[in-house]
């Protein structure tokens, strides 16, 4: 990758004796609340309400409600905005990708991340140690977001959903051609792609328009309002149709409709002719993963770098300190440690399901489903 | 080789068996000779190489990744051909011209001749060469583990309907084709003359019977049917015939048509006269028919030992013949194959095949009395082998698969209990977005007072509004959510009753009650009644005892 440039702080690190001012530890620390930095006084994503607050992306996961001031691009504050009303917290504040801004002893900019629109990895500088919270973030291409920007830095701090050599998301575009083929071997059917709501949903869509798929693409209630945003922002996806309005089982026959995973099993698909049920997420890979979710056509399409993207950056980032967080660490941990870096875990609790909260936020479906039904 | 793991990639995945078919068919449409034979080879069973083990697979992943992220790897993974599949890694072929990767001709025609030496180079080569997908194909065959729910008789099913014929004529000549079948695909696509079968055993495809309602028997006279008993064994065709040496071959198949000779060889010998019966396998002690718990321990087994066949020897009880050396009878009405069934049964004159008794009946309340209780209608000792009766029109053929009319099924009342749901789980398929698989349980004491036990599953036996009623009732009565399972509630006062019907108990030290129900389903919701009142795990105990008498 280009742009590599190692830089030496980790040789002061190996000096056990060194009782500097400022280790990175001392800079940005895990507490329950989340990553917290006390020289710059605010926290990373946390998930608890906080005095400041800077957000990588709007996952539900990492972009909460609650806090008093909240510092994340536009784009993030937009999506908080959709999810939880306008009063979502006391003040926020806009950054954009490279610009500076100073909080306290620490100077913090924003670079995209690659993860969603709007992802943003953090990178945290207090006097010459600069660390990277890199929230999500993958490096493959993604045609509805900015793509992932190599910060060099002393600590990285990495996520690890898909943290095993066995998770190697391959191409896209390829999966969405599995998805073409077979909603043109079953023409009397519907097929029911689950995809999170904020992110992937929208990628499938712009993969299926690359690949030459013009007829309308239908969405799941809980997907219009952050489907429309993505639009807003300049975001060609071609004619989208909601599917509540369709009262005709047989109209749906051939579609291809967009909804969040855990809808895909609901009482929702009843309404669907004979319904192939797709899952485009990097879990798919693993069959017993499609197997157990009732998958029939599993995409691996990923929003996460994979093991081959995750090794790569780490080595391309030249720091010499890995910190590793949500998902499966030990793995990661351990390369690191045969490739002579500095690692180790970072316990940091509430993070990985990304969809969560997200159907709760499904707009016009109630009354659609069977007689006296509740969610549970 | 990478489109046949394409193929076998979306039948793991595809639960509904005319979209199965339909995924078949598109494969050997567009899938040219011979790859398409060895395909149709690979999902019937029909090749035979020596299969890789698990230790060579494993051996050759750590020569070529770190121990321990294997190690992390597998544990996620749970599957060994898939870990290895998925963490291959990236092979740095030297050039531009890298090979392409192997047809399923290729590895399939390569694997016969191989040697035992040189296969793990061989296979770490495909590997290189090959995607995930195909990987892990590779790997499922040259280990012998394919287990993606598709039968032979189902790929079967789909080579003939690529011809627009039908799968039984396939079955017929079968046994004389081998791969990679260039003689049938030409037949299908209509550029061959139909292939001749040289099988001195072939299949013949089975008849089957429907159950018969309380309803139909007004439409039927009683005079136009013979009955006998049903036994509860295993239903078989025996085929024997001269090869071209004149010598008798024997073949024993399951109804499907799965070649089974392997696992009663002992059986083999008693068939010396050409011909086809259709029986039902037994295990008989001393002239006794034992029960099907007792036949079931020879089943599904590798290596049949002296000591097996001794213990539980295997017997065939004739129902029908379907071809006497080189005549075939099926156009014959039942009545004149029964009478070339009993003169050949004559002829071979073995103890190990006896004919299944006629049961005697002058009108439809005869053979009620009868099917109530076979211990006194003829059946004596072994009634508690007999599963009910069978009908079959004195006039009717041989027809295959499950014609409705001639022949019926009138099994005896199964025993009911019961029970009160516990949990339920989301089914698969079209009922993914449904509760459809239930486990019950009935009361038992304990220290804490009476407390419910699991005695069983079942996801079955309802009809479709019914199983929208029990959906929405786990929906609105889930207590605990663990995965896809919910615990819905279950108290003496608050719960649903579910009569539950089954064929049989066993004792089974798996389950916390110690028993284990055969064939359960759900045949009533009781909505009626309390849980309190269901069935106790005594009264089960006492079922026990009396049909098993232990």
């Amino acid at each position: 990758m280009p742009g590599s440039s190692p830089r030496m702080t980790a040789k002061h690190r190996g000096e056990s004796a060194y009782i500097g001012p400022m280790r990175p530890q001392d800079i940005l620390m895990p507490v329950p609340a989340g990553l917290c930095c006390k020289p710059g006084g605010f926290h990373i994503d946390p998930v608890r309400p906080v005095e400041r607050a800077l957000i990588t992306h709007g996952h539900s996961d990492h972009a909460r409600a609650g806090h008093g001031a909240v510092l994340a691009t536009q784009e993030t504050l937009d999506m908080m905005r959709l999810r939880y009303g306008e009063n979502f917290a006391d003040s926020v504040q806009a950054i954009t990708y490279g610009e500076e801004i100073r909080l306290g002893d620490v100077a913090v900019t924003f670079h995209p991340a690659g993860h969603v629109l709007g992802s943003a990895q953090i990178s945290v500088t207090c006097k010459d140690t600069r660390i990277v919270a890199s929230g999500d973030y993958k490096d493959a291409r993604d045609p509805t977001c900015a793509p992932f920007e190599l910060v060099p830095c002393d600590v990285f701090i990495t996520e690890a959903t898909f943290g095993l050599p066995v998770f190697r998301h391959g191409d896209a575009a390829g999966e969405v051609n599995k998805l073409l083929a077979s909603a043109k071997l079953f023409p009397e059917r519907a097929h029911l792609v689950g995809a999170y709501s904020l992110g992937k949903a929208q990628r499938v869509i712009a993969l299926l328009r690359e690949a030459g798929y013009d007829a309308p693409i239908y969405l799941h209630g809980a997907m219009e309002k952050i489907t429309n945003y993505y639009q807003e922002r300049g975001i060609p996806l071609g004619e989208l149709r909601p599917v509540r309005g369709m009262k005709k089982k047989a109209e749906l026959a051939g579609t291809i409709t967009l909804a969040p995973p855990s809808a895909t099993s609901d009482v929702w698909t009843r309404r669907f002719p004979d319904p192939v049920t797709a899952f485009a997420s990097g879990w798919m890979r693993v069959r017993a993963r499609a197997r157990q979710g009732g998958i029939e056509l599993p995409l691996v399409i990923s929003d996460h770098a994979d093991w081959d993207g995750l090794t790569a950056t780490i080595t391309a980032t030249g720091a010499g300190e890995i910190w590793v967080t949500h998902g499966q660490e030990d793995a990661l941990v351990h390369w690191c440690k045969t490739r002579g870096l500095a690692a180790r875990p970072l316990d940091l609790v509430g993070y990985g399901d990304e969809d969560e909260g997200e159907t709760a936020a499904i707009t016009g479906e109630v009354e659609a489903q069977p007689e006296g039904e509740t969610k549970a | 080789m990478n489109r046949f793991a394409e193929l076998l990639d979306r039948l793991a995945y595809e639960p509904g068996r005319n979209n199965k078919i339909k995924l078949l068919v598109a494969y050997f449409g567009e899938t040219e000779d011979p790859d398409r034979g060895y395909a149709l080879a690979a999902l019937t069973g029909a090749l035979s190489f020596k299969h890789a083990k698990p230790g060579l697979i494993r051996d050759l992943i750590t020569e070529r990744a770190d121990p321990a992220l294997f190690g992390y790897s597998y544990d996620y993974v749970g599957d060994l051909s898939e870990t290895v599949a998925l963490m291959w890694p990236k092979a740095e072929l030297p050039g531009h011209n890298n090979p392409p990767p192997p047809t399923l001709t290729d590895v399939v025609t390569t694997l016969r001749t191989l040697g035992k030496a040189e296969l793990p180079a061989q296979l770490a080569r495909w590997l290189d060469e090959l995607d995930e997908t195909g990987r892990w194909a590779l790997l499922k065959l040259v280990t012998g583990a394919m287990r993606i729910g598709i039968s032979a008789r189902l790929a079967k099913t789909a080579a003939a309907a690529l011809g627009d014929k039908d799968a039984h004529e396939i079955e017929l000549m079968w046994h004389g084709l081998s791969p990679p079948y260039l003689d049938l695909f030409a037949w299908l696509e209509g550029r061959g003359d139909k292939p001749v079968n040289s099988d001195p055993t072939p299949f013949r495809p089975v008849m089957l019977a429907h159950a018969i309602e309380d309803g139909d028997f007004a439409n039927l006279d009683a005079a136009d049917f013979s009955a006998e008993w049903k036994w509860d064994g295993i239903r078989v065709q025996a085929v024997a015939g001269h090869d071209a040496r004149g010598h008798i071959q024997a073949r024993l198949y399951s109804r499907t048509g799965e070649d089974i000779t392997g696992s009663f060889p002992d059986l083999v010998p008693s068939l010396h006269l050409p011909g086809a019966i259709d029986g039902e396998l037994l295990v008989l002690r001393e002239g006794r028919v034992q029960t099907f718990n007792v036949l079931q321990q020879r089943l599904n087994r590798k290596v049949v030992s002296p000591k097996l066949i001794k213990e539980f020897p295997i017997h065939l009880r004739a129902y029908d013949l379907l071809g006497d050396d080189a005549n075939d009878l099926r156009e014959l009405p039942f009545t004149e194959r029964r009478a070339h069934l009993e003169a050949f049964v004559a002829r071979l004159d073995d103890p190990r095949i006896d004919l299944s008794p006629m049961v005697p009946f002058a009108n439809w309340e005869d053979l009620a009395a009868a099917r109530a209780d076979p211990k006194s209608a003829g059946a004596g000792n072994d009634a508690d082998a007999v599963e009910g009766v069978m009908l079959k029109r004195r006039d009717a053929p041989y027809l295959p698969g499950r014609p409705k009319g001639p022949w019926w099924k009138w099994k005896r009342d199964p025993h009911i209990i019961d029970a009160v749901l516990m949990y339920a789980q989301r089914g698969h398929g079209k009922r993914s977005s449904y509760y459809s698989d239930y486990t019950f349980g009935v009361w038992t004491h304990s220290e804490a007072g009476d407390e419910l036990v699991p005695v069983g599953k079942a996801y079955f036996g309802f009809t479709d509004e019914e199983l929208l009623q029990i959906d929405r009732f786990v929906r609105r009565n889930t207590t605990e959510k663990f995965g896809p399972v919910r615990h819905v509630v279950h108290e003496p006062d608050q719960g649903l009753v579910l009569e539950v019907a089954f064929e049989g108990l066993q004792r089974s030290p798996r389950h916390k009650s110690g028993v284990a129900m055969r064939f359960p389903r759900i045949s009533r919701l009781r909505w009626d009644k309390p849980p309190r009142e269901a069935d106790r795990l005594e009264t089960l105990e006492r079922m026990l005892i009396s049909m098993t008498g232990s």
